[in-house]
């Protein structure tokens, strides 16, 4: 099979899933998207059989997803999925309406609104940017006066997604999370990403650890991969001291080569695997 | 194989096996670059800095 690999910065999870194509025997078609243009025609052909999608930018991701899949091509992941996972709000919504257990969140349009949204929540609260990564932006209020600073600050950013303030219940980890890999039909592995901040991605240094195996946490990967549309995911979960695992937010552009390191699960194999099937 | 600095004009050697989107420095003013490809050729241009949209 032609399996594309689109993306932008070749990283090290680029360069495993290039040579887990070849490995599984299928032919690499490298497609940096900031060299190249996509057709939108429905009368093109595209060189390849399958895209695997790995943009950097959550912008382009979805945008070359859009177009590959107008083209015809099985696009991993598709760009629905994308859709639903570049943005927190409806990454919440969908896994609300399908029972997967999530923090307690609000979303509000104003200033006012959300200090609203804060003093029926209970406070401390996190303010999060909807279509923000890599835990940047993401802010924690310990009461209202922290709040209403975190608030006018994002009010003061010109661009309209920071009038949209998602705030979202301070969840007490214990000292880790969860990044858990799977698909809508397997689990594929798990690590703790172990920190003293509260802000637990391994781009901002929290250490990668082997989770063991739960039947529980497997079963609630498979179930948000369901509940958002089949894909290969990478889940965001939080132990709750009261409710147990909560999904935080999930990755459809995932990386994975910390968990790949630690767990020795070959994730880039996982993946094209996944995509070719 | 090598390609012009965008930024001080310095020749950049490009390693045998290069890859459009690979990052590179130029050994001459520091400059991290990223390589892309244009009718057949690599060249280089000063790297993105990271947006606000990159990453998971």
């Amino acid at each position: 099979m032609r399996v594309a690999l689109v993306y932008e910065r070749l990283r090290e999870e680029e360069r495993q899933l290039l040579r887990a194509i070849e490995e599984l025997g299928h032919e690499p078609i490298p497609l940096h998207l900031n060299s190249s243009f996509l057709p939108i025609d429905h009368g093109e052909e595209f060189e390849a059989d399958v895209a695997l999608i790995r943009a950097i930018s959550a912008a382009k991701a979805h945008a070359s997803a859009v177009t590959l899949a107008s083209l015809g091509v099985r696009v991993v992941n598709s760009p629905e999925v994308l859709a639903t996972c570049g943005n927190k709000l409806t990454t919440t919504a969908r896994l609300s309406e399908a029972g997967i257990p999530t923090p307690k969140t609000a979303v509000a349009f104003s200033l006012e609104g959300a200090l609203d949204a804060a003093r029926s929540m209970g406070y401390p609260v996190v303010v999060k940017p909807v279509n923000g990564s890599w835990g940047r932006l993401v802010s924690l209020a310990q009461d209202e006066e922290e709040l209403r600073t975190i608030l006018e600050h994002r009010e003061a950013i010109p661009s309209p997604y920071y009038r949209i303030h998602y705030i979202q219940e301070f969840i007490r980890k214990p000292g880790r999370d969860i990044r858990a890999y799977g698909t809508e039909e397997a689990f594929i592995t798990a690590i703790y990403r172990v920190s003293d901040h509260w802000v637990t991605n391994t781009a901002r240094g929290a250490r990668a650890v082997p989770a063991e195996y739960r039947e529980e946490l497997a079963d609630l990967v498979i179930r948000t991969a369901r509940a958002l549309g089949g894909g290969f995911l990478g889940v965001d979960i939080a132990e709750d001291e009261d409710r147990g695992l909560v999904v935080i937010e999930v990755n459809g552009v995932t990386e994975f080569k910390n968990a790949a390191r630690v767990t020795g699960i070959d994730i880039a194999r996982e993946l094209v695997s996944y995509a070719v099937s | 194989m090598e390609a012009e600095c965008p930024i001080c004009g310095s020749p950049v050697e490009l390693p045998e096996d290069v890859m459009a989107g690979e990052l590179l420095e130029c050994p001459s003013c520091g400059a991290t670059l990223e390589v892309y490809e244009q009718d057949g050729m690599f060249l280089l241009k000063e790297a993105e800095e990271i947006g606000e949209d990159w990453g998971e």
